[in-house]
């Protein structure tokens, strides 16, 4: 059997379409048709229209809500207050990180934009009138919006439901690495590093906002619930619990999603709200949130004060790291980690550099915010990790008067290091950091830029090269040690060879644009030799597909694309025997080239797949079960771990603060390749959405806790005109544990970007006295900081 | 709160005369997709500011979102549902699938009309040019040089 | 995001539709374009009973260039104005900021009546108006009056204008030889509204002195403003970039902006100063020659 990994040309031909070719995307042509269906294409009859009220306070009392209005709007059918939810224990719900949060509230809205009530109407139109005809009554309360705050004495509990142990605003406190250890080792050093970094809340903003149909058949007792949802599976087992339908009585099925980047794993209450409005009124029930809805009440991402300390020698050899986080939660904790990791992954924080002791902790923290603490884009808090990392690096690197990137190279895990295992307790599959370094350098002609930067800084102007030598850590999980609300981490496939030799392929993962539908058919290419366009593949349809966690975090590669490879190899190893009953020949003399089995030795003695699966339901051996399928449920002995380095160049207007990046250069390192077509476009996707917090994007709240980016006014998208001409190239380092050689990319760019910017945009003020800037950076903190340093008037 | 009466339009979409009655405060967007069911023009943001909804309205890009469809009486509308050409792909629609503009497909319609419109009148744009054409799309997935190539493919293409 | 129930009308003829605007007094509101004006009804912070639609207003898409003045119809749209080969021609200052409004769409449709009806103070048109010493005219069942643009910009969402009135057109003075104009306008990416801008418009003297200047302000006020000082300062003046920078400090010094997302008070100040200045250079390279 070929178990050959494919680093370089592809083994299959175009027409098959295995793994390294750039298969053109087979959900595309619907796409650009404008036939792609989303849910808010999806219309059924006698259909109904759910809206929500929400609240204009960030922390009120409700001291009454008067729908009568509302109810004399035409069309409005219904009003759905927390009072309504609490008669039937509906009015909080479990959040997937064993916190809960409310439907609807019965006393006290905890933030601006929280949902208060639902109206049910015949038309959207009707439902909008009738939202704006409810009457709340609000008693504002003290808000709590600075999560350092909410930890002093004084502060008011905002979750006093909690247990009588637990009446803090502290969450949880969770550790990891060696205390002692990292003290000593930061004791011991010439040099401590120490700075604060914020990483600012912000938001997936997928272009989809999200929406479901709740369907609940009265006389079948059944409910299909049409949604937006990177996890169908986990969805279907929450609702089963929290609504006690039976689980075999709910089907959870998704269509094209317009984007999810982890905002489409949680469940909001609006889902719940739409549920409940089908259950009484026997109606399908639609909601689609609009767009302020989406950025205000919709799960965020990162919201970390990050404090570091990081020892080193002198002559600049990385000793120890010691960090203490602070994450704002919002008034729940809404975070979509596994069980085991409150904080994700925020451990992998010694990155790519072999840190011989560290310690981490965390603190989560309520505020009168929306909840959340999901990805965007960003592996399980890894963002926020290699963010901290890379900055400190950076910091090091400067205050030593050492080449940043000779920093890194003297400090960088080594090849023959692998599998490494980290001082926070990871095993690093496989990586070769300073070849992806080097390859960067050489591209962005590094020694060349630095001497023109020397050039301009003489003639003051204001120029920065940033580097960021990003590790990811993607894959969950091995079961174990991940699960989410005990369902273990591991994903599936099942594969059917149907008579003529086409196939169709089911997954417990959910492409939200990913191109699942292209890549999983290669893999499956790749291993039988059935051509790509031959292969029907489908998901998030959780009465068909089999039981899967879903995608996010990069994990549908490393999972579900293991499955499907080994429920190919289980196919294969039953098509060499039904090849050996058609041949007359032993099973052991077969071998398998190119999508045929054959006799070892004669070639032309041989048996196609698609022969042989015609076989398998028409002239199968006596004894043997008929068809051709095979199912997996991977469990991944071990995370993966792609990695880069990028180099961003940056030259600063000192009349406005604007920062522009001139260039921008990623090496990424994802292991195997299945499509390099599609692998680009992701890696290009990731980079803006990692220029988009380095420069533009960041939900800040006002003291009344007043969402400040509410809108694609005020929360900045970056456009075609902000884009950069991302300049991509790639080494490969397969991994040694995925039967692929596979690593995973989705979010490797949005990672590793925002460090190289916020490193660029540092150096070219280094001189100035300027050690760290918080992202976003915008102009007009570059200005404020050119002013007090008096480059500009 | 009284019904109001509905308004009687004629409008040619994708070709096609089209006569409805229609609501004043319903818009372009609204009648499209409900109405006519024409549900590739895509509804995002509903002030302008993502362009998902853009259409071409006598030669002319607009949010839909921000037209109502009372506005639209008379006039020739293009949606995505009306660039291909006898059933095929149009050279656009085509230089997109080759480029892998697309990711999750949903700003992709929007996309494809700004650079449609773009191309009718400036048939040799330069890349900066398209960029400027497009930046009233936003595209989260960010295949921004994906959409660029493919739009200065499909001029380059036309040359030929 | 749906707006609350109106009427709708599309009157044939101007005088139609200001016998519209005269009966339904207070109730009713113009729509041309409506970039600005849809989004305010689907936030409902604005819930008139009636849209009247001027799309088949004749002439009022006009612009057309007089021996004294450019007289642009008030439906004509940002893009129109942009294309105009006359405004290409003779007017840079309304050929920048045309240009640089909003996104294509917003171009496309966006009309410069109903933006300086509107009267965001971040609008671009208001403060190219009031460098340009143009005027707006505003008709009504009754008659017509023409408003300097000085006059017309009364504070935020507030202008000149009466509810029975409609802007059909709006003027600016044509330009002599030796002048030049110029917007510059810094934003946080494309198709934002402006963190500040300004529009300057100025002719030269034989001696190459500065004869007169107009400089206009957006996004640093409660609406666009005229940098009276900034004028003064210039005016008579040798253009030397010494002087640029003191007419952009005065123009700082008489701005009043109010912090927000787009950045803090000083900060906005600052760039009402870079931005006098950036188009200064521009403006006063034009008058030289300068395309």
């Amino acid at each position: 059997m070929s178990e050959t990994y494919h680093a370089q040309a592809p083994t299959t031909t175009p027409e098959v379409g295995g793994m390294g070719h750039a298969l053109k995307r087979r959900e595309d042509p619907r796409f650009i048709r404008g036939k792609g269906e989303y849910i808010e294409d999806v219309m059924l009859p006698g259909m109904l229209w759910l809206d929500i009220v929400r609240s204009p306070y960030a922390h009120a009392t409700i001291r009454g809500i008067d729908a009568s209005e509302a109810l004399k709007v035409p069309g409005v059918l219904a009003v759905i207050t927390g009072r309504d939810l609490e008669a039937a224990g509906l009015h909080w719900m479990p959040t997937l990180a064993g916190d809960r949060q409310m439907v609807l509230p019965t006393d006290t809205v905890m933030y601006q934009a929280q949902e208060v009530a639902a109206i049910v109407a015949d038309s959207r139109y009707a439902a909008a009138d009738g939202v704006a005809a409810v009457l709340v009554d609000y008693e504002p309360l003290p808000v709590v919006v600075d999560p350092f705050k909410a930890l002093e004495p004084d502060a008011p509990v905002l979750r006093p439901d909690r247990g009588p142990d637990k009446q803090t605003n502290r969450i949880w406190h969770w550790e990891s690495g060696d205390k002692a250890a990292a003290d000593t080792a930061l004791a011991g050093s010439d040099v401590v590093i120490s700075e604060d970094i914020y990483i600012p809340r912000i938001h997936v903003a997928s272009i989809e906002t999200c929406g479901c149909i709740a369907d609940w058949d009265p006389v079948r007792e059944h409910l299909t619930v049409h949604m937006t949802t990177q996890a169908p599976h986990a969805i279907r087992t929450v609702f089963s619990l929290v609504s006690k339908i039976p689980e075999h009585k709910i089907r959870i099925k998704t269509h094209d999603i317009g984007g999810g980047f982890g905002g489409k794993v949680p469940v909001y209450p609006g889902y719940v709200l739409a549920v409940v409005a089908s259950l009484t009124t026997g109606k399908p029930v639609k909601w689609i949130e609009d767009r302020s809805e989406n950025l205000q009440a919709d799960s965020f991402a990162r919201d970390y004060h990050v404090h570091c300390d990081l020892g080193t020698t002198k002559d600049g050899r990385l000793t120890g790291l010691r960090v203490r986080t602070i994450a704002d939660h919002g008034y729940s904790d809404a975070a979509a980690d596994p069980s085991k990791f409150p904080a994700g992954l925020f451990n992998v924080i010694t990155g790519s550099y072999d840190l011989p002791a560290a310690f981490v902790e965390v603190d989560g923290v309520y505020t009168n915010k929306p909840p959340g603490g999901v990805a965007y884009r960003c592996s399980f808090r890894v963002t926020e990790a290699v963010h901290s990392i890379e900055r400190m690096v950076d910091i090091a690197a400067h205050q030593l008067g050492i080449d940043p990137a000779e920093l890194r190279m003297k400090n960088f895990i080594q090849p023959d290091q692998f599998p490494y295992h980290s001082a926070t307790g990871w095993e690093y599959d496989s990586g070769n950091y300073p070849a992806a370094l080097r390859k960067a350098m050489e591209i962005i002609g590094y020694d060349e830029l630095r001497r023109e930067q020397a050039e301009k800084r003489a003639r003051g102007e204001l120029m920065g090269i940033g580097i960021s030598s990003f590790t990811e850590i993607v894959g969950a999980g091995p079961s174990h040690t991940f699960d989410i609300l005990g369902i273990k981490m591991f994903d599936s496939c099942e594969i059917r060879i149907h008579p003529t030799g086409s196939a169709i392929a089911r997954l417990g993962v959910q492409s939200q644009g990913q191109g699942h539908e292209t890549t999983f058919a290669q893999i499956i290419a790749e291993e039988l030799g059935i051509p790509a366009t031959d292969i029907t593949i489908e998901e998030g349809d959780t009465d068909t597909a089999p039981y899967g966690l879903g995608t996010y975090a990069s994990r549908s590669t490393p999972t579900a694309g293991a499955a499907t490879a080994i429920a190919a190899r289980k196919i294969r190893d039953k098509a060499r025997l039904l090849a050996a009953h058609l041949l007359e020949a032993n099973p052991d003399d077969l071998e398998w080239t190119n999508g045929k089995w054959s006799v070892k030795g004669s070639p032309d003695r041989f048996k196609t797949i698609q022969e042989i699966a015609f076989a398998a339901y028409t002239n199968h051996p006596q004894g043997m079960e008929a068809g051709l399928e095979a199912v997996d449920y991977y469990d991944p002995p071990n995370l993966t771990f792609p990695f880069g380095s990028y180099i961003c160049v940056v030259d600063i207007d000192k009349g406005t603060g604007q920062v522009k990046v001139r260039r921008f250069v990623a090496v990424d390192d994802c292991g195997n390749i299945i499509n390099p077509m599609i692998v680009d476009g992701q890696i290009h996707g990731g980079l803006t959405m990692g220029l988009a917090p380095a420069l533009y994007e960041a939900i800040t709240y006002d003291e009344q806790g007043n969402n400040q980016a509410g809108t694609f006014l005020d929360y900045l998208v970056p456009t075609a005109m902000e884009t950069p001409a991302w300049e991509t190239d790639k080494t490969i380092t397969p991994s040694p544990h995925h039967p692929l050689g596979a690593k995973g990319v989705g979010e490797s760019a949005t990672v590793g970007a925002p460090p190289a910017i916020a490193n660029a945009v540092v150096d070219a003020l280094w001189h100035l006295g300027v050690r760290h800037i918080d992202i976003p950076i915008t102009p007009q903190k570059v200005w404020a900081i050119l002013r007090e340093k008096g480059v500009t008037a | 709160m009284n019904e109001i009466e509905t308004i009687a339009i004629e409008l040619t979409v994708n070709g096609r005369r089209r006569a409805l009655k229609v609501a004043p405060h319903h818009t372009l967007l609204d009648v499209l997709r409900d109405d006519l069911e024409l549900t590739g023009t895509k509804e995002c943001c509903l002030v302008g500011e993502c362009g998902a909804c853009t259409v071409i309205v006598d030669g002319r890009t607009v949010d839909s979102c921000l037209m109502l469809a009372v506005e639209a009486d008379g006039a020739a509308v293009t949606t995505v549902e009306g660039l291909a050409i006898d059933g095929r792909l149009s050279p656009l629609q085509a230089a997109f699938l080759d480029k892998g503009a697309a990711q999750c497909g949903f700003c992709i319609p929007g996309q494809l009309m700004s650079a449609h419109a773009l191309l009718a009148l400036n048939p040799h744009p330069t890349l900066a040019e398209v960029q400027e054409g497009l930046a009233g799309n936003l595209c989260r997935c960010a295949g921004y040089q994906q959409i660029s190539e493919a739009v200065l493919a499909t001029a380059e293409g036309a040359d030929r | 995001m749906i707006p609350a129930q109106f009427d709708y009308v599309r009157p044939p003829a101007l005088a139609d539709a200001l016998r519209i605007l005269k009966e339904r007094e207070g109730e009713a509101k113009v729509l041309s374009g409506g970039y600005s004006l849809l989004p305010l009804l689907k936030l409902r912070m604005a819930q008139p009973a009636l849209l009247v639609d001027i799309r088949d207003l004749d002439g009022l898409d006009r612009i057309v260039e007089t021996a004294e003045e450019l007289r642009i119809g008030g439906r004509a749209t940002h893009r129109a104005i942009h294309e105009d080969a006359t405004v290409t021609a003779r007017y840079p200052l309304l050929r920048d900021a045309a240009g640089g409004i909003g996104d294509p769409q917003v171009r496309n449709w966006g009309t410069i009546g109903g933006s300086c009806a509107h009267a965001d103070p971040s609008a671009d048109w208001p403060a190219v108006l009031i460098a340009a010493r143009g005027s707006l005219v505003c008709r009504s069942a009754d008659g017509e009056r023409t408003v300097p643009a000085r006059a017309f910009f009364l504070d935020t969402f507030q202008t000149a204008i009466e509810p029975t009135e409609l802007l059909t057109e709006v003027r600016v003075p044509r330009p002599g030889d030796r002048s030049g104009g110029a917007y510059a306008k810094i934003e946080r990416k494309a198709g934002d509204f402006a963190t500040a801008a300004a529009a300057v418009q100025l002719s030269l003297a034989d001696d190459g002195t500065i004869a007169e200047a107009g400089v206009g302000l957006a996004a640093v006020a409660e609406t666009a403003f005229a940098a009276t000082d900034a004028e003064a300062v210039l005016r008579g003046g040798t253009p030397t970039e010494e002087l640029f920078r003191r007419a952009a400090q005065a123009a700082a010094a008489q701005s009043r902006p109010a912090a927000d997302g787009h950045g803090p008070v000083d900060y906005k100040r600052a760039m009402a100063a870079e931005m006098t200045l950036r188009a200064l250079r521009r403006a006063v390279a034009r008058a030289r020659g300068a395309t």
